[in-house]
């Protein structure tokens, strides 16, 4: 039988919290077991664990990067004071994917937060796809992240941050011009 | 060709800051080699065998003279003086130095290129034809679609981190010279009946260690939806597509463990979403990138010149022979394309050094409007040469070393760079390719096995395309020894088609003496004007493999 409490001292506290480009003191800690609800809040549990009780405040769900959205399951969401999206490992890219269609299909305005193997040289590519939090692996350097965030001036694609292709932008500035 | 606007100047000299502070961090011990590797390997960083590799986009294969030029100065200044094209049509560094690498890309960047994406699990370099905008038999040039392509994949923020590597191929004439069908997508343009661009989508093609050939995803795609659409087989791919094992990582797996019609219903139902949306082209979008690939100003040339060169390949038997191999067909009378051979014995075939390259750009200004394309065949290709200059530049590629007239023929091999710089390879292949060119040189034999495409590749990664080739040779490593693999009956062209390995491997110094033998049998069996594979194809494996391993 698992415990009905986690220990709390196996929850993960990100150091470094980045929201909408600024760094911010992090309320939230993260747990990982399937089973074990944690007594601390506010907290952020595995998603089937948070849809037992999703009106409970100070609970949010983390998705992991597998899981597959559909209208019943955002439907719940929304309801959810805060969505995280893991990154088991940096290289698994699911995560832009469910961030973008999250914002873009579903709609869901509230925090979009990166957890897990979130590195600075990533950001960027995070922001565009809707994640507005970025809750930094513990080693990560807090001005490298804020530097990284700018790196591009321009984007190619629309996605959650840009609603436009360089193709029309450049044909709209032309017919302005 | 394309010319860069602000925005994509901007980009890519924002890319390389990006990248200097990446090294930075890394040299100075703040980003370890595991989380390292992915960021500079998307900007074409390896590290090799012997030193770094540094592989180059050359986007659809097009190269401006002043380009070329740059390349041969960055060679001198931070490399051997020389480069090799791939069989991806890029350009690879075999010896920059790793801290020198930012200093490279802001070099490239000033002549408007980059190394983006030319290597990682994300979208690589869009491949074409070399021929484009000049072929005959062409329906759509695919250069502009190619661009829009191009940009559209170019740091796409949800693409990045792919599960494996993703290589998009289109062709946009009747015959396939771009290996659309063994690509992770491959795209055919085509005309409806009113005159309307569609675009036939395969996915599932490749080459590695489990070959496949593409299977259709859409045969009449609309122009209009071709981003939208690429984003949502990406997107499947990238949810779906598996994780957990490198080696089955790529999207063939994929299409084939769900089936082409649950890949096709899953692609749809994504695109349901995505159809309509910013991405969609519009005419005025189209024209643009068009405005790009404007046909250049050639002077008329008169049927006395179209006559004299006639006349001239009538005459000069050496003339004749550069023609008929290495000289293609153009859309406008009086013009040539010319593909300079980079297969000679002294060099590993697709090698050029930094002198070759100024020559080749100078030739380019003299003869071509200063263009050059690079071939997945890995050669030159000047695209627009009128007939009266063809003598003139037939002498001075001569004079270069790349005028061998041996384009297409069993000479003209396909290669990686193997065992001797890739730390992936399990065996050499270009001195397996030298010891081939040079037994088999005579040109009078050579002619008469006709059309014949061999490809060497080091390692089941299949760099040198061993699968396609009408005759395939893979290296094998058996307890440390290097083995080779012969395969026939492979074909990257309309009718594609995956080779059969004919039996147990060899002893590299044996390998000549087998493709010797596999040749016996053509010659022998041939009908005829029957091409090799066409003799393959009709009596199969047996005959090759009871005359190769006769005891």
């Amino acid at each position: 039988m698992p415990n009905d409490n986690a220990p709390d001292q196996q929850l993960e506290h990100a150091r470094t919290l980045i929201k909408m480009g600024r760094p911010e003191k992090d309320e939230w800690a993260v747990s990982r077991d399937e089973h074990a609800m944690p007594s601390r809040r506010p907290v952020i549990v595995p998603f089937t664990l948070w849809q037992q009780c999703p009106r409970e405040e100070g609970l949010a769900p983390w998705l992991s990067s597998d899981t597959e959205l559909d209208d019943t399951l955002t439907a719940m969401l929304s309801a959810a004071p805060l969505v995280a999206i893991d990154f088991p490992a940096f290289t698994d890219g699911r995560g832009y994917t469910l961030a973008r269609l999250l914002r873009e299909r579903y709609g869901y305005g509230g925090e979009v937060r990166a957890i897990g193997d979130v590195l600075i040289d990533q950001l960027f590519y995070m922001t565009r796809c809707g994640f507005d939090a970025l809750a930094l692996r513990e080693d990560q350097q807090l001005e490298d992240a804020l530097h990284a965030l700018g790196a591009f001036s321009v984007s190619y694609q629309p996605a959650v941050d840009v609603g436009e292709a360089i193709f029309e932008r450049r044909l709209r500035e032309k017919g302005h011009a | 060709m394309y010319r860069y606007d602000t925005y994509d100047q901007t980009l890519v000299d924002e890319r390389v800051t990006q990248f200097r502070d990446q090294m930075d961090r890394h040299l100075a011990g703040r980003l370890g080699e595991d989380e390292f590797r992915p960021l500079r390997l998307q900007n074409g960083l390896y590290i090799q065998k012997h030193a770094p590799m540094l592989r180059i986009a050359v986007p659809y294969g097009m190269l401006g003279s002043h380009q070329l030029r740059r390349l041969a100065a960055i060679t001198r200044r931070y490399d051997r003086g020389y480069g090799h094209f791939s069989t991806r049509q890029n350009l690879q560094l075999n010896w920059p130095a790793l801290e020198d690498v930012p200093a490279i890309l802001a070099e490239l960047a000033e002549v408007q290129m980059h190394a983006i994406q030319t290597s990682g699990n994300c979208i690589r370099n869009t491949t074409s034809d070399q021929f484009a905008g000049i072929a005959a038999d062409e329906v759509e040039d695919p250069r502009p679609w190619c661009e829009l392509i191009r940009q559209w994949s170019t740091l796409h923020p949800e693409f990045a981190f792919l599960p494996r590597k993703f290589k998009i191929a289109v062709s946009g004439a009747a015959k396939d010279r771009a290996a659309i069908q063994v690509h992770d997508i491959g795209l055919r343009l085509w005309r409806d009946r009113d005159g309307e661009v569609r675009v036939k989508v395969l996915a599932g093609g490749g080459l590695g260690r489990t070959p496949m050939i593409g299977d259709v995803v859409r045969e009449d795609l609309p122009w209009q939806h071709l981003l939208t659409y690429l984003e949502a087989c990406v997107r499947v791919y990238n949810q779906f597509g598996r994780r957990d094992n490198k080696f089955k990582a790529r999207i063939k797996i994929l299409v084939k463990a769900l089936g082409i019609e649950e890949f096709q219903r899953r692609v749809e139902a994504e695109w349901a979403h995505l159809k309509d949306g910013p991405q969609t082209l519009t005419p005025a979008a189209v024209m643009a990138a068009r405005g790009h690939f404007l046909e250049p100003e050639r002077r008329p040339v008169g049927d006395t010149a179209i006559a004299d060169f006639e006349r001239l390949r009538a005459e000069n038997r050496a003339f004749a022979r550069f023609v008929t191999n290495n000289v293609t067909d153009h859309r406008v009378p009086g013009y040539k394309a010319v593909t300079l051979s980079l297969k000679r014995r002294e060099h590993a075939p697709g090698d050029v050094t930094a002198d070759q390259m100024e020559a080749v750009a100078d030739l380019a200004d003299r003869f071509s409007f200063g263009e050059i394309r690079v071939t997945h065949e890995q050669n030159l290709v000047l695209s627009d040469v009128p007939v009266d200059d063809l003598e003139t530049l037939w002498r001075e590629l001569d004079a270069l070393g790349m005028g061998n007239p041996t384009v297409g023929t069993l000479n003209d091999i396909i290669c990686c760079p193997g065992g001797d710089f890739c730390s992936l390879a399990n065996a050499v292949s270009i001195p397996i390719a030298q010891s081939l060119q040079e037994r088999f040189e005579d040109l009078d034999f050579l002619y008469d096995l006709g059309p014949l495409d061999l490809n060497i590749s080091g390692c089941m990664n299949a760099c040198g395309h061993h699968h396609v080739g009408h005759i395939g040779i893979l290296g094998v490593d058996k307890k440390g020894e290097e083995y080779y693999q012969v395969s026939l009956g492979g074909n990257s062209t309309d009718d594609a088609s995956l080779g059969k390995i004919l039996g147990p491997s060899f002893f590299r110094e044996d390998v000549p003496d087998v493709i010797d033998k596999v040749l016996g049998v053509y010659v022998a069996q041939r009908h005829e004007d029957e091409r090799f594979l066409d003799t393959y194809r009709r009596i199969g494996l047996k005959p090759f493999k009871e005359r190769v391993y006769a005891k």
